[in-house]
């Protein structure tokens, strides 16, 4: 027996595919993905209209997503993060239904609990046998960790496997087993190298982020959690990733043994693990070559799905034991509410991704950004879209001082104790448009065409269109 | 001074904005900026209270913003207006 | 105070406008180096901007100038001067007649421009073996010679030597430098540290630097700021030591002694001296108030 098919249409046929289902998609082949791309195509070609697509992110490479929307072959998106490309065309309106914006974790407990149910799940493997064991840790494609993919492998009523590189059965050091899959596709690329992870992920040299990455550190030094046993989740983004690395130092120094770090994982994080500081990595998702390695060959460095990793209605998730994260922000405003779904033309370029999860999870939960950007401040009277609510933030930390959220009082203690520059929130407000004058208000129009469903399920917010 | 060639002064680098100048019959201002909505009229202003300044009457100048502080505008558009005299004189 | 001296580029907007949150005492908005011949004209106009509009708090802005062979310093100074930088850098300054020339060029802009005369200071940049040589003259050429700048850089170029991370070739001239500025009563900044990655390397190095007697240092990337500022601050214990050498002075003019002694050793005006300025330090740096005076 095998369940190798000779091609994606014959998959889609033999999974019984029909106009209005639902079909997922995960995105650790990032910006370099073929797979949602190919997948619509053969669909399109096939004649089926009224799909609605679910996928845990969606980049610009998958632009062509903007024409099969005003074709009405998808006339729905599930996601929980949208690139620019694709976000603009959805702020300009050209999608009827909403799209629902879910976290990393939201979205595997939507799935795991049955609400929103996958028809047929693709899943893009740079490995798999013909059975349909597969894993992202080797071939030439290889993107590490599967964890985004797990949760539809699991509960979807079909899936396909897509791979590139096809090997003799048992697959060894598979990533999700034989036992949920239908079918398996061979095709010449998953995907472009080159978009799916970067070589190296470098840290910023701007010299804010790197004093931001700084005083960062010197914070989770104060808050008294950086101890043996200590976990920490942090971004791929400039500051974030600079103050990982001077955590490190701190950590060798002090010969600090934390428990784990999770996250979008980097070769920075990698060398925290080989330097001691942390016994495990928990890793949904590989950002450069050096953690697809690791991820490959080191048995500390483990695999975990994104039910594991983030969802709030398992009996535990990781960000349950987490101690602290650092976030990124677009926009944070005076009740802590975190904007990362909106720019400051209103127009979608991203997501919640796992920020509210972190943040809901963590025992100090720490935004790190520039109190202005490009003219525009970071603190406003009310953010744009709320992507994370206030009450789960705790820190906003920028070049200009650092804000407490005022239910942490404990933390605005160890802070004041440890002689850092604590202001209130409308104090940075204040000093931004100081700096940058005061902006004329954004205007939007009045459809909605996004809604943010917060982890639990509940919407939050929502989008509307750009004028 | 007068707009005598065309001339280019700043960056597209973010916090900056680049500024292009040529000559024309009567004074024209075109703006565009990734937070024209916000910052839109501030950076037009910006820019005609420089011209004036420099005693500019007639000219095309072109800003394409990169969230520049007003400041930043001013020093844009005055090292573009000088180096449109300069090239001339230069020439 | 001015432990760091912090160099920035002078054409770089988004790196101006956090020129005072770098935790550097002076900023250094550079025309000279960090600029590319084709933008000067941009750099000194950005500049002159950022010091007329913008704040920057109590960091203090110095700007260094284009040197005095390229002909654009008489440029730089005409746009800088009238919007009253704290102090102007020249650089590559080689002797007295260097420093005499800027500073009255310096007085004519400041007669054009209506403020003080005198009030705009300079900070030479001494970056040659005939700098060096000349350093005694140089810092007292003008009485607007607030400090004098030793750059290694340039000078082991000049000295045909290779520059090491231990400095053993540059010794002489760092010594000569600080040195001579004492001679003069006036403050000597050391040289940057060209490696930002090594921190403890940079530790040492500053720490020779104020053992030699410099008052501070300059740093090429905010990372080394805090560092410096470290290395270049009174400790707890020297601050401790100076408040008791005022407490037992006050003690013995109330008892109508004259000799003072502290621990066994005579307390004589250098080391009165140094504890007022160790005082000064500890309360700029809000340890604490001077309260000697």
């Amino acid at each position: 027996m095998s369940k190798l098919v000779k091609s994606l249409e014959e998959a889609i046929k033999l999974c019984g595919l029909k106009d209005g289902m639902t079909i997922s998609f995960h995105h650790h082949l990032r910006n370099g993905d073929f797979v949602l791309n190919m997948v619509l195509k053969e669909i399109a070609a096939l004649g089926l209209k009224n799909m609605t697509i679910n996928a845990s992110a969606i980049f610009d490479i998958h632009e062509p997503l903007i024409d099969l929307t005003k074709q009405k072959v998808v006339t729905g998106i599930e996601t929980d993060y949208m690139g620019r490309t694709v976000g603009e065309a959805i702020s300009g309106g050209i999608l009827e239904k909403p799209v629902i914006f879910r976290t990393h974790g939201g979205r595997p407990g939507a799935i795991d609990t049955g609400r929103t149910p996958i028809d047929v799940a693709f899943v893009a493997a740079s490995q798999a046998d013909d059975m349909g064991n597969c894993t992202g840790k080797f071939g030439k494609s290889a993107c590490g960790s599967l964890g985004y993919a797990m949760s539809e492998a699991a509960h979807a009523k079909k899936v396909v496997v897509i791979t590139d590189e096809l090997v003799p059965y048992p697959l060894n050091g598979f990533s999700i087993p034989e036992v949920n899959v239908d079918c398996v596709v061979q095709v010449d690329a998953i995907g472009n190298p080159a978009g799916i992870v970067s070589g190296t992920t470098k840290i910023t040299r701007d010299p804010v982020g790197l004093k931001m990455a700084d005083l960062a550190v010197q914070a989770i030094i104060a808050s008294g959690l950086l101890k043996d046993g200590f976990s920490f989740q942090t971004g791929a983004g400039g500051a974030s990733l600079a103050a990982a690395v001077f955590l490190k130092d701190i950590m060798v120094q002090k010969q600090i043994k934390g428990s784990f770090v999770m996250g979008g994982i980097t070769g920075y994080l990698v060398d925290m693990l080989e330097a001691g500081c942390f016994r495990n990595i928990m890793d949904v998702q590989c950002f450069d070559l050096k953690a697809v390695d690791s991820l490959a060959h080191d048995p500390r460095h483990l695999e975990v799905s994104a039910t594991h990793y983030a969802s709030p209605f398992t009996k535990s998730s990781i960000v349950d034991s987490l101690d602290v994260v650092i976030l990124g922000a677009t926009q944070v405003d005076t009740n802590f509410n975190v904007n990362v779904h909106t720019n400051s033309q209103g127009i979608i370029m991203g997501g919640s991704g796992g920020h509210s999860d972190a943040a809901a999870g963590a025992k100090m939960s720490m935004i790190i950004a520039p109190l202005s950007r490009a003219r525009m401040s970071l603190v406003v009277d009310r953010v744009q879209t709320i992507s994370t609510p206030g009450k789960t933030i705790d820190v906003v930390l920028t070049q200009r001082g650092i804000a407490v959220n005022p239910r942490r009082e404990d933390l605005c203690e160890k802070f004041k104790t440890a002689g850092l520059p604590i202001v209130t929130i409308e104090e940075l407000k204040a000093r931004a448009e100081a700096i940058n004058g005061i902006a004329q208000p954004l205007k939007t129009g009045t459809k909605t065409v996004a809604e943010v469903e917060y982890r639990t399920g509940e919407i939050i917010d929502t989008i509307k269109n750009i004028l | 001074m007068v707009i005598k060639q065309k001339a280019m002064a700043g960056t597209m680098e973010s916090s900056d904005c680049l500024v292009y100048v040529e000559p024309a019959a009567d004074l024209q201002v075109e703006v565009s900026s990734v937070v024209m909505v916000q910052f839109g009229a501030a950076i037009k202003k910006a820019t005609l209270d420089t011209l004036a300044e420099l005693g500019i009457k007639q000219g095309f100048i072109k800003i394409q913003d990169r969230g520049a502080l007003d400041c930043v505008v001013k020093a844009r558009v005055e090292t573009a207006v000088r180096r449109s005299e300069k090239e001339v004189q230069n020439a | 105070m001015r432990r760091t001296m912090l160099f920035l580029p002078g054409n770089t907007p988004n790196i101006i406008i956090n020129a005072d949150v770098l935790g550097a005492d002076s900023v250094i908005l550079d025309l000279e180096d960090a600029v590319s011949p084709d933008q000067k004209d941009a750099a000194r106009i950005l500049v002159r901007n950022a010091l007329k509009y913008m704040n920057f708090g109590s960091c203090e802005i110095i700007v260094r100038i284009n040197p005095l062979s390229s002909g654009m310093w008489k440029e730089d100074l005409d746009e800088i001067i009238p919007l009253r930088p704290s102090v102007i850098m020249p650089t590559k300054v080689s002797a007295s007649y260097d420093v005499e020339h800027i500073a009255a060029y310096i007085t004519e802009v400041e007669k054009r421009a209506a403020i003080p005369e005198g009030s705009t200071q300079i900070m030479p940049l001494i970056e040659t073996a005939r700098g060096v040589e000349n350093a005694f003259h140089i810092a007292e050429a003008d009485k607007r010679v607030c400090a004098v700048f030793i750059g290694c850089e340039d000078l082991t170029a000049d000295l045909r030597c290779v520059r090491t991370k231990t400095g053993t070739e540059v010794f002489y001239a760092r010594s000569r430098v600080v040195c001579a500025a004492r001679a003069a009563g006036i403050e000597a900044y050391d040289t940057p540290f060209t490696d930002i990655n090594d921190k403890e390397g940079l530790r040492k190095d500053a720490e020779f630097a104020k053992g030699l007697g410099y008052t501070g240092k300059a740093c090429i990337s905010p990372r080394q700021v805090d560092i410096v500022n470290e290395v270049f601050s009174p400790s707890d214990a020297d601050i401790e030591y100076a408040r008791l050498v005022f407490k037992v002075i006050a003690e013995a003019k109330a008892q109508g002694r004259g000799a003072v002694s502290l621990k066994g050793k005579m307390i004589d005006k250098p080391i009165v001296d140094r504890a007022a300025f160790v005082l000064e330090m500890a309360k700029a740096l809000g340890k604490g108030g001077a309260d000697h005076e």
